[in-house]
């Protein structure tokens, strides 16, 4: 009678333990998906970022652009044949 | 009897009604069964739908870079606004609202959304102003939502529009190397199902369905800074002589890859308009008569026979020769020339004399190995094989005509392949647009044949050449000129296509180039007035572009130091590296 009465018992606690593990378990995995997601969310606004600063660089520094600012507001020229120094390697 | 029949009948009473009470639990048992057995896969998955939603997990296009790893197509998200118009239909202010942020009527954005009040998802406007899109959300709107797209972007515009092409508004490629690797840069949207509450907050996310596959990146072998080169040395050429259009084709000989490929007309890729007579990439897609510039081909393929060395005498007198009732004739009377003063002043009789010579089928055979009548293999959208007829059908005539290119026509990027070959002992290589391709090179002409023919183009930008005007100061240039009439219903009429192919520096080729002037309408219009001009600045800035070194860079060494020191102290002039 003791005997059942202990097993029972044991039982009992082990059921309730496993019952607060699955809640648990069940909370972490739902927090971290949330996290999951944020870290998605970021690293996708990163990505868009770079998208976007890729785009800008291209554009600061297409050929046309960089040209018209180096003759206009540096007074660069392409140097004449006779002005360029060869340099032997 | 009448007692029997009082105890009979209750008897028959409490039958019937444990009858009825037997079927009731059996057909309660029976739905129960149903229920929990058979149909417990279909109400499961009703129940999961009120709240399990399948999401699409969106995937960024591949960019586009050049060959140095600059980009040339960008996909950056967007937001753009849908709404479901049964919701937002309830208040009319808020559509006032709204049509007011986005600068649009009322009243049709009304009329739009009244005819499909029985959907849930219109598009009000897609890719919006990253500005106007705060400015919506910060309405708040009910039945009004963002939903966040990519859009493409070429930060190279219209110089590189031809090669790479534009995507739709669905991110699909309509056009260039956008089609052709669509596959490979559009990627797969993957699928997750979630788990969402009663206001649409993804709760939890249930399983992946589908993994997503993001789009790849797709590296080119043009140089942006060579491409752009090019467009706006073209660009200048064919507004200066009135031309209708232009292509320059500038192809590396050791690998048989496309460093720039701009043609004229162009368009803006970012707002494409489809009708635009700049949308096809002339150089692959549009043939034409390539005149002069063949004369080193059938040249090739009368020193592979044998018939002739650069050295046999070709009497052109007097500057006209008469095949079957049609004439062919040279600007001037040249008289005595040889096989090389032929190409070098480019006569028409003296090609027509040699390939007279000619059986038919190794002079076919020439052009064909040189790839002309084939598709170069790129696999671009569109590319022309041009037409190059079978030898049996040719007439004696045509065969004269063809060897200074008339009665075929070829693609820009055709000729370009085929003075790569000359160039490189004969070595053909498949021209290609993109980064790592394997272009195992193909011998079409034996190197020594090869070689003279390449000996014979030098002299073209020699003191008696027709292509003066395509030397680069400090490098030998190689090439041909070339003029032709264009084909029209009534015969060729008096319009012109100047073209000069040719490469650089002559005694170790690195690059080839081809310029096609299409239709000038000013007073010049040869290949060496308009063309070769072209030729040389292209040519000149990418060998300078590329670091090639001049053919004999001691002695521009020795020169230039001589001249500058005697001008100035040392260190005064370029005094900066």
């Amino acid at each position: 009678m003791n005997a059942r009465l202990s097993l029972t018992l044991i039982l009992l606690a082990l059921v309730t333990a496993s019952a607060l593990g699955v809640v648990y378990t069940r909370h972490q995995s739902r927090s971290l998906a949330v996290e999951l997601g944020e870290l998605e969310n970021a690293r996708d606004e990163i990505i868009a970022e770079w998208s976007r600063l890729q785009l800008e660089q291209a554009w600061l520094a297409d050929a046309s652009h960089v040209e018209s600012k180096a003759r206009r507001e540096l007074g660069m020229d392409q140097p004449a044949d006779t002005e360029i120094l060869v340099v032997e390697p | 009897m009448s007692a029997q029949n009082d105890i009979t009948v209750p008897v028959m009473r409490l039958y019937a009604f444990l009858a009825i009470v037997l079927l009731a639990a059996l057909g309660l048992a029976a739905r129960a069964f149903n229920l929990q057995i058979t149909e417990t896969d279909f109400l499961k998955e009703q129940g999961e739908a009120r709240f399990m939603r399948e999401v699409e997990v969106p995937v960024r296009r591949g960019n586009i870079l050049d060959r140095n790893g600059e980009p040339l197509a960008v996909s950056t998200p967007v937001d753009s606004v849908w709404v479901n118009p049964g919701e937002l239909l309830q208040s009319p202010e808020d559509i006032a609202r709204l049509a007011a942020v986005l600068g649009a009527d009322a009243d049709e954005i009304q009329r739009r959304l009244t005819q499909r009040a029985q959907r849930e998802f219109v598009w009000l406007k897609r890719r919006l102003h990253p500005d106007l899109a705060a400015q919506i959300q910060a309405l708040n709107l009910p039945g009004v939502f963002l939903q966040k797209e990519y859009r493409r972007f070429y930060p190279a515009g219209e110089v590189a529009a031809h090669v790479i092409g534009f995507t739709n508004i669905d991110d699909i490629g309509q056009e260039g190397l956008e089609l052709a690797y669509n596959d490979w840069l559009q990627g797969k949207p993957g699928v997750k199902r979630v788990i969402r509450d009663r206001l649409g907050r993804t709760v939890e996310h249930a399983e992946l369905i589908r993994e997503s596959v993001p789009g790849q990146e797709l590296q080119l072998t043009i140089d942006r800074r060579l491409q752009y080169l090019a467009y706006r040395e073209l660009k200048r050429t064919v507004l200066k002589h009135g031309a209708r259009s232009g292509t320059v084709v500038v192809l590396d000989i050791d690998t048989g890859e496309v460093l720039a490929m701009v043609n004229w007309p162009s368009y803006n890729p970012n707002q494409p308009s489809i009708d635009s007579e700049g949308l096809r990439n002339r150089a692959v897609t549009d043939v034409y008569e390539p005149g002069s510039v063949m004369k080193p081909f059938s040249i090739a393929s009368a020193l592979e026979a044998g018939i002739v060395t650069p050295d046999t005498p070709i009497d052109t007198t007097p500057g006209r020769i008469s095949i079957g009732g049609y004439t062919i004739s040279d600007h001037h009377n040249y008289g005595p020339l040889d096989v090389t003063r032929v190409i070098t002043k480019s006569s028409n009789v003296g090609a027509t004399k040699i390939a007279l010579e000619l059986d038919s089928e190794q002079m076919w055979n020439t052009y064909d190995r040189l790839g002309f009548g084939n598709v170069t293999g790129t696999g671009f959208p569109g590319e022309s094989a041009g037409v190059l007829r079978n030898h049996k059908r040719w007439r004696r005539v045509e065969q004269a005509t063809l060897s200074y290119g008339y009665g075929l026509s070829v693609t820009t990027l055709q000729l370009a392949s085929a003075f790569a070959a000359v160039a490189d002992d004969g070595k053909m290589r498949r021209p290609s647009l993109i980064k790592g391709a394997d272009n195992p090179a193909v011998s079409a002409i034996e190197p020594r044949i090869a070689r003279q023919v390449a000996a014979m183009l030098e002299t073209v930008t020699g003191p008696e050449g027709t292509g003066k005007s395509a030397r680069v100061s400090n490098y030998r240039v190689s090439g041909k000129t070339g003029t032709s009439r264009k084909a029209s219903a009534a015969g060729y009429a008096s319009r012109y296509i100047g073209s000069f192919a040719g490469y650089a520096p002559s005694s170790d080729p690195k690059l080839v180039c081809v310029v096609v002037v299409n239709d000038p309408t000013g007073d010049e219009y040869y290949g060496g007035q308009v063309a070769a001009p072209l030729f040389s600045t292209v040519m000149g800035g990418a060998l300078r572009l590329l670091d090639i070194a001049p053919d004999d860079y001691q002695r521009v060494l020795a020169y230039r130091t001589s001249r500058i020191l005697g001008q100035s102290e040392p260190g005064t002039k370029g005094g900066q590296p």
